[in-house]
């Protein structure tokens, strides 16, 4: 049993899927998807507590075929770190899921929905496990063609959920194909799909002009999946119209599974080493980074809808992440490790709490939350402490991942690049206060809906702010997993 | 020369690919856009399976004879999982079309985009 516990977390959600199609009723529905979400998160909390105990990378052989015939799945300290973030943010929103999914969907639609669900999860955990490149395409597209319908399912009470789904769709099946071309070439260049096994072999052909463009169409389709600036266009329709468990779910976890892949692909596969990668990747990734962390925070401070505004600021999160990957080196990886494991739990938070104020009321505009401090005080806490997460204040999750990203630039004598983080960090700080001022400052018009809270709907958004604010304060457990995970792909000194 | 005649299924690939893509960016209707993305997909069914050829080799059946010569069968298998997601994605993405049509009355993204911001300033107005 033991040993199969590298495939079972993408096996349960997996198998879980039909059978809660088939199931009909929503509250049993509902209640498989917890059990199965909960089971993968206990497993991959097991995995990484194992992970973290022996060091050892753990091969699971499918249908006990060894690498390179047979397909592995991989627990390393990346993937292990990564996989309790997933599972975990799905417990939790599969907690939430149920109050927020009896407000916005139609009954009839809602054992599908979980299908979809957890087909999505399991999808994502796959991507994070397998060891096969071309697995990785596959579990991209059951995630990613889930997702297309979840998204959809917010046109019951937002018809704009479907042009969105509809360009979600075109631009995220782009991404995966340019993925698979680029697969294709270093195919016909190795004649393997085992990463481990393409990293071996693609030394001897790494100035070849193939496994140039390879690099290239692998990187684009994964920029693309992940809404690095300016490939971001489809993200915020699609987190904004669709139904709220579905933005806290997405928000929190998708586009950090193709960062994942991105680093597992770039710096696993073709290696720190690569002819050309520090200049082209990497500068690449640096120069969008940093103008998608200016360009989102700028437009979330535009945005009056709060599901669109946080959506926005993924975008400068997404930032941060891409000029970790940027600085190419142990440090910067660890940074982006670390903020990908941070904003997932700050975006948890933020969009659960919006979510349970706009399964109320239709929507979470600043209109809506005119006042709402008094009226619902745990709820706007919430967005609060996500707010002062993602500008990096000291004792919030945030500042860990601003204080080694701007670490690993000075590391490089990035000296420019680490004052434009600090900068557009602390820009931030006008949509957060510009909430701050809504919510609390200003007298709740009359008229205005009455907003209500019960622990329905502030627990699962507190159980992420808890987090955030126990990931700030004891960051040392995160830090360490982090640089373990960086070392995997690049060696050296912490 | 030689070498272009040689590599000619890739060019086709290619060309392929880019009507394909061409498409997907170009057009404003969605059933012109999801035509464009299956002939994208299309593209890198063929490049997949052109490179599982083998000069001389025949289809891979196993009949004990050791000498035979045989084309690599992986690429073919991947890509029929991919062809599976295709149609798939095909399938989503029309089912996605009938309900903008029902909901929207058109699928012409720059009549769509109008709707959508007249609806987005009617929301920006009450927020």
């Amino acid at each position: 049993m033991m040993q199969h516990l590298p495939i079972l977390q993408v096996l349960l959600p997996l198998l879980g899927a039909p059978l809660a199609a088939l199931l009909r009723h929503r509250d049993m529905a509902w209640g498989l998807a917890l059990l199965l979400t909960g089971a993968a998160f206990l497993i991959s909390i097991i995995l990484f507590s194992q992970q973290q105990m022996t060091g050892e990378t753990l091969v699971y052989d499918l249908g006990g075929w060894p690498a390179p015939i047979g397909i592995v799945y991989v627990i390393d300290a990346a993937s292990a770190l990564v996989l309790p973030v997933i599972s975990g943010i799905a417990f939790v929103a599969t907690i939430a899921a149920r109050r927020l999914v009896e407000a916005e969907i139609d009954a009839r639609d809602h054992a599908l929905f979980y299908a979809a669900w957890l087909l999505t999860i399991a999808g994502m955990l796959g991507q994070v496990t397998t060891g096969d490149a071309f697995n990785i395409f596959v579990f991209l597209e059951i995630s990613s063609l889930s997702a297309y319908a979840l998204v959809a399912m917010g046109a019951g009470r937002d018809r704009r959920a479907l042009p969105a789904a509809f360009n979600y769709l075109i631009l995220g099946t782009v991404g995966a194909t340019f993925y698979v071309i680029g697969l294709g070439l270093l195919y016909m260049l190795t004649g393997t799909l085992n990463l481990v096994d393409l990293s071996d072999r693609l030394a001897d052909v790494q100035s070849t002009r193939a496994a140039f463009t390879a690099l290239a169409f692998i990187a684009l389709g994964l920029f693309l999946k992940m809404a690095l600036f300016p490939l971001h266009f489809w993200l915020v329709p699609a987190y904004a119209h669709a139904p709220s468990a579905v933005s806290a779910l997405m928000a929190a976890t998708a586009t950090k599974v193709s960062v994942y892949v991105l680093i597992r692909l770039v710096f696993g596969v073709f290696g720190i080493d690569f002819p050309g990668l520090a200049d082209a990747v990497g500068l690449l990734v640096l120069t969008l980074g940093i103008a998608g962390a200016f360009v989102g925070t700028l437009a979330a401070i535009l945005e009056t809808d709060l599901k669109k505004l946080f959506a926005q600021s993924s975008i400068a999160q997404l930032g941060y992440m891409a000029i970790g990957i940027g600085a190419m080196s142990a440090t910067g990886l660890a940074a982006a490790f670390i903020h990908l494991f941070n904003h997932a739990l700050m975006k948890g938070a933020l969009f659960l709490a919006i979510g349970a104020i706009a399964a109320q009321v239709g929507r979470a505009g600043m209109g809506t939350i005119q006042g709402a401090g008094r009226q619902i005080p745990l709820t706007m806490t919430a967005i609060l402490v996500g707010g002062l997460a993602l500008i990096g204040v000291p004792l919030t999750a945030g500042f860990i991942s601003k204080l080694y990203l701007v670490r690993a630039l000075l590391e490089q004598d990035f000296w420019l690049l680490a004052a434009l983080t600090f900068i557009s960090s602390a820009l931030a700080l006008a949509y957060v206060w510009k909430i701050i001022e809504t919510a609390w400052l200003k007298e709740r018009p009359k008229g205005a809906p009455v907003l209500v809270e019960t622990p329905v709907h502030y627990v699962p958004a507190w159980l992420m702010v808890i987090a955030t604010i126990g990931f700030g304060i004891f960051a040392s457990p995160l830090v360490d997993a982090a640089y373990a995970a960086a070392h995997v792909f690049i060696g050296g000194a912490r | 020369m030689s070498n272009l005649i040689a590599h000619w299924n890739y060019f086709l690939v290619i060309a392929l690919m880019m009507i394909g893509f061409y498409a997907v960016i170009a057009r404003g209707n969605m059933v012109k856009k999801m035509v464009g993305l299956s002939i994208f997909q299309t593209s890198v069914f063929m490049l997949y399976i052109s490179m599982g050829k083998v000069a001389n080799g025949t289809a891979p059946i196993l009949t004990g004879d050791t000498t035979t010569l045989y084309a690599n069968p992986l690429p073919h298998v991947l890509i029929l999982t991919a062809i599976v997601v295709g149609v798939a994605t095909t399938a989503v993405g029309y089912a996605l079309i009938i309900r903008v049509y029902e909901s929207y009355g058109t699928i012409e993204d720059d009549e769509l985009i109008k709707i959508i911001e007249t609806e987005e300033n009617a929301e920006a107005g009450d927020a």
